[in-house]
């Protein structure tokens, strides 16, 4: 185990790179993977005529699948049906696909915690659909979601080490690199890798405890 | 869609399903155990105890499965007792899955009111007694969905082995596709595999599910 | 049990739905970066691809990131170095009179043929082996390197060739790879574990997870020279002719490449490269 030699200048600031490529892509897939969940949460909430049992299938089909298949999928298979996507690219897509389903079953979820007397008492004092979605039920719901919703981001920034089977070059990737160099690097590396993980979703966590705490 | 890959290398995909399965239910019974172990932990009157467990689930639920899977693989060889890739990779599916059961063990557990213990205990029973007969029994049955849930991610999630030539599906699924170069083909067929496991798994947990909103 | 099976045919017969819906989606993505303009077009035509090439102005590499002495990412510099990076080098001077007008995006051997036929990459340099399997897939180039199946193993091992390799030994392999039908050709019923790339497979080589490793003898002196606990045994005891591949039609890419290479030989210049990096000049 050389602790002194895996920690190096050079392949510490190429885990960090790594980690840089792990954040973009999360990120990304956070942003997309969180508009896409809700609406087609809502979708399915509101329960819209043939748009609704769609989205059920494809929400549950997906949800099925294992995520390391899909990246893969749409990496290099995709392609044979004439969709090519850059690396990058694929991989967000991946894992906004994946993420999207998980999320569309929270707020769904969430959206049906609130009590239906609430929705039929706004409806008789005379609210649109609309209206009792966006001012009584979405308020509520969304704070109810916000746990379950951050767990899943989490989950979001462990899954983009998925990413390793099409070569995208994020931090688990990189690990796998600098412990190719040495392999009394081993253990301190993925010590290190696990720290850096647990860290940053660490962070992510309190973030939305204090977001939590401030909504109640 | 060349319906040829299935037929002829049905026997591979079999072998892959096989290994999928296998690994799932060893994965799932250790899981379980540990997860059962660690709830009880946290939720009992030993303070170190309580921190370790407390430690443990936060620890796991921050870092990615592949890095599990990559200590259990890479940890033991560095002591001279290497694990194969299909051990190494089914002991940290337990391990990691164990931190999330844990916590929805310690969440049913919750769910059951405090006031049932304090009649158990005051009536004489011990703490492990009140957990055993009392609390335990009525908290399996709310956490059998999210247990289900656990399983199907459990299922999903074995598809790293690959990556530690674990002999699962998703391996096999790269064999076949070394040999077919038919990329989309080979892994549609290896999702159905993975949908003939999860789907029915799904819809059971829906199913319990809907059986416990209507009891309360 | 039932509704399960009608719930699973919906779902079946939907997948072609959301296929479809990840395909728009997808397109939708790949728009929506449209910086991306260096991923060259999927080129089914004779004679338009190097025109494409050119008109970059830049050569879209496919080469590996894990293969001391062919293809090896160096975590200090960030640099990737190897052989067939100079063997690209020459052909990106050869085609846009530039050695630095190139773009190297990372392989395996699992991964090349499918991004190549996606047209990601104009070609593949990454120690690929010319075999007629592949010719149906590919268009390959002279060869321009000469290798052979060998075995590397931890020093003071039992096996010291492919002869000591019987049914019960583990020999571990990388995906995709001609080494893995090769071995199981040579010893019927041997245990062959397959790995995503090089370095997991030496990974797991160090972490006694097979006996010995098996791929080309040049791959693997990069990896005895990594790692002095480890040495190449025996006689190699296969042919590994190594080739260029190209996206199949694309035979002007294919002539430029030969023409580049016909150069390197007789400028001496692959003479050159060939030492630098193997260490000795290549028999005649």
């Amino acid at each position: 185990m050389d602790f002194i030699g895996a920690y190096s200048a050079e392949n510490l600031s190429f885990l960090m790179e790594g980690l840089g490529v792990t954040l973009i892509v999360a990120g990304a897939s956070i942003v997309f993977s969180f508009l896409i969940g809700c609406v087609v949460g809502i979708i399915r909430y509101i329960q819209l005529p043939v748009l609704s049992p769609v989205l059920m299938v494809s929400v549950e089909l997906i949800r099925n699948l294992p995520l390391l298949l899909i990246i893969f999928f749409m990496r290099f298979a995709l392609p044979e049906a004439g969709i090519r996507l850059g690396l990058v690219t694929a991989t967000i897509i991946g894992l906004t696909i994946f993420e999207a389903a998980m999320i569309a079953e929270i707020v769904r979820g969430g959206l049906n915690s609130i009590d239906r007397g609430q929705v039929e008492a706004a409806r008789s004092s005379g609210l649109s659909t609309f209206q009792t979605l966006w001012h009584i039920v979405l308020p509520q719901g969304l704070r109810r979601m916000i746990p379950p919703l951050v767990s899943q981001f989490i989950a979001l920034l462990k899954d983009t080490s998925l990413a390793v089977v099409v070569s995208l070059p994020e931090l688990m990737h990189h690990a796998g690199i600098v412990i190719g160099h040495g392999y009394s690097y081993t253990i301190p590396i993925l010590l290190l890798v696990a720290m850096i993980y647990f860290t940053v979703n660490f962070l992510l966590s309190i973030v939305s405890r204090r977001l939590e705490a401030r909504q109640v | 869609m060349d319906i040829t890959i299935l037929t002829e290398y049905f026997g591979t995909y079999m072998e892959g399903f096989r290994g999928t399965v296998l690994s799932s239910l060893m994965a799932l019974a250790g899981s379980f155990l540990l997860g059962a172990l660690i709830a009880v932990f946290r939720i009992g009157p030993l303070r170190p105890l309580r921190w370790f467990g407390t430690g443990y689930v936060e620890f796991l639920r921050n870092i990615p499965l592949l890095l599990v899977v990559y200590i259990f693989y890479y940890g033991p060889s560095v002591l001279g007792m290497p694990l194969d890739g299909f051990t190494a990779g089914t002991i940290g599916l337990a391990v990691y899955t164990s931190s999330f059961i844990a916590e929805a063990i310690r969440a049913g557990i919750m769910a059951v009111p405090q006031g049932q213990t304090e009649a158990a205990r005051s009536s004489g029973l011990s703490y492990s007694q009140t957990m055993v007969h009392v609390i335990l029994p009525q908290a399996i049955r709310l956490v059998i969905p999210p247990l289900g849930n656990q399983f199907i991610n459990l299922i999903k999630n074995s598809s790293v082995l690959t990556i530690v030539a674990g002999l699962d599906l998703m391996y096999f699924a790269d064999i076949i596709n070394a040999d077919t170069y038919r990329t989309f083909d080979t892994y549609v067929f290896v999702a159905l595999f993975y949908l003939a496991l999860t789907l029915p798994l799904s819809y059971g947990v829906r199913v319990w599910e809907r059986r416990l909103e209507r009891k309360y | 049990m039932r509704k399960s099976m009608k719930l699973f045919s919906i779902a079946a017969a939907c997948a072609v739905f959301v296929l479809a819906g990840c395909g728009s989606n997808g397109a939708g993505g790949n728009a929506a970066s449209g910086g991306n303009t260096s991923t060259p077009a999927a080129g089914e035509s004779t004679g338009a691809a190097l025109g494409k090439i050119k008109e970059r102005g830049k050569l879209v590499v496919g080469v590996k990131y894990d293969t001391k002495l062919f293809g090896l990412k160096d975590p200090a510099s960030g640099n990737v170095e190897g052989f067939d990076i100079d063997i690209s080098k020459a052909i990106a001077k050869h085609i846009l009179d530039d050695e630095n007008a190139i773009e190297l995006k990372e392989v395996t051997s699992k991964t090349r043929i499918p991004m190549l036929n996606n047209g990601e990459i104009d070609m593949v340099v990454a120690t690929m082996t010319i075999t007629e399997e592949r010719k149906q897939e590919v268009d390959f180039s002279d060869v321009y390197f000469q290798a052979g199946q060998s075995l590397l193993v931890k020093k003071g091992s039992p096996i010291q060739g492919i002869e000591d390799v019987t049914a019960d030994t583990t020999v571990l392999g990388t995906k995709g790879s001609t080494s893995v039908k090769n071995i199981r050709d040579q010893v019927s019923g041997v245990k062959v574990l397959e790995f995503d790339n090089y370095q997991d497979a030496f990974n797991a080589l160090k972490a006694g997870q097979g006996a010995a490793l098996t791929t080309d003898d040049s791959i693997l002196y990069g990896m005895a020279a990594q790692d002095p606990n480890y040495e190449v045994v025996g006689k190699p005891f296969t042919d590994e002719p190594y080739g260029i591949a190209v996206q199949k039609g694309n035979t002007d890419v294919v002539e430029a490449i030969n023409e580049t290479l016909k150069a390197l030989h007789d400028s001496g210049e692959y003479d050159a490269i060939y030492e630098k990096w193997i260490g000795k000049k290549p028999a005649e």
